[in-house]
């Protein structure tokens, strides 16, 4: 049995940010633990209203070496970006 | 002899103690996450030790300042508990003083939310937010080493073994405190009992260790009598710098 804690990935929301981002990770023993170190670790300047933690053998990746086949068969679609239609003002932020 | 002062001290000296007892461990605790938890917590307490050094300098009003009490004082002119001196030993009780002192500032901080002295119920207003996240960090941590392997259980019982005979100190009510009652800057120490054992007996209880069976309780640190040995050499190391160089700033 390994004697290291668990590896977490902690996700913190700013004070005027939308939405978590990834900003590192931490080990503890378990997912309470992890909030506190988070807490201590990554908000000690001010950073976050809010914390999320999750262990980081439970997040599916992909793979790098499957970039061809995932990601190349975007590239030559530019009619996918909304880039060709003039947008009224008053809609606002898109 | 101005009690609201020497009330003032203990706050101080308190957390000036445990403050600096925590920062040793700076650089060294056993894993990282646990360092930068501890830093803060020094830094939490060396920032209540400022406000509380600085109303005491104020209302002793003799020309010294904050910095001047915290480096420039004796050991007999120490008023902290003598259970956060003795030196760190070791992470189990470290973590374990560090509880029965948050275990005791949640309840007392709150009671002197209600004091008659502004300042004093600033000072505590501040550090209650602090102390409620500390107590929630220790009694975690507590809990966790104490119902965690048979090698921690032991090493916490060992903590709580050496530390209970010095945690009746702060409950120890004298001339000070009774003063404080009367004037109503803070109640009596001995009033934060019940809350105190209730949170013990709890956390204790979850971490499978067993309360001393012992009445007896060190004295001396509060009231200045008598120190233990430690807090010389460790004030040797905290003063130095003050002591070499007096008034030096940066």
């Amino acid at each position: 049995m390994s004697k290291e804690w668990p590896l977490w990935e902690v996700f913190i929301r700013g004070q005027h940010g939308m939405s978590h981002r990834h900003v590192g990770s931490l080990h503890a023993v378990d997912a309470e633990h992890a909030i506190k170190n988070a807490r201590d670790v990554y908000t000690r300047r001010n950073e976050g209203v809010s914390i999320w933690v999750v262990m980081a053998k439970d997040i599916a990746a992909s793979s790098p070496s499957d970039k061809g086949p995932l990601y190349e068969p975007a590239r030559d679609k530019v009619y996918r970006h909304p880039t060709f239609y003039d947008i009224p003002e008053d809609v606002g932020k898109m | 002899m101005n009690h609201l002062f020497e009330f003032l001290l203990r706050q101080g000296d308190n957390v000036l103690v445990l403050g600096h007892r925590t920062s040793e461990w700076c650089g060294v605790a056993p894993a990282l996450e646990e360092d930068i938890a501890l830093a803060n917590t020094a830094l939490d307490l060396i920032g209540q030790t400022q406000l509380w050094l600085g109303y005491a300098a104020e209302v002793e009003g003799a020309g010294r300042s904050a910095n001047d009490l915290a480096y420039q004082r004796d050991v007999y002119d120490f008023r902290n508990l003598l259970m956060l001196e003795v030196p760190n030993d070791d992470f189990g009780r470290t973590l374990m003083r560090q509880f029965l002192f948050d275990a005791f500032q949640v309840p007392w901080l709150t009671a002197l939310l209600q004091s008659d002295d502004q300042q004093v119920a600033d000072i505590a207003a501040k550090s209650l937010k602090e102390a409620l996240y500390h107590l929630d960090r220790s009694s975690e941590t507590v809990i966790m080493l104490g119902d965690g392997t048979e090698h921690s259980n032991a090493r916490m019982q060992a903590a709580l073994n050496y530390l209970f005979p010095y945690a009746g100190e702060m409950f120890a009510d004298d001339a000070t405190d009774i003063a404080m009652d009367d004037s109503g800057v803070a109640p009596l120490p001995s009033a934060m009992r019940a809350a105190w054992t209730q949170t013990v007996e709890k956390v204790l209880g979850e971490a499978c260790l067993t309360l001393p069976d012992t009445a007896f309780a060190h004295s001396g640190g509060r009231t200045g009598f008598r120190h233990t040995e430690h807090l010389g050499h460790m004030l040797a190391t905290m003063q130095t710098l003050q002591r070499s160089y007096p008034g030096a700033t940066w």
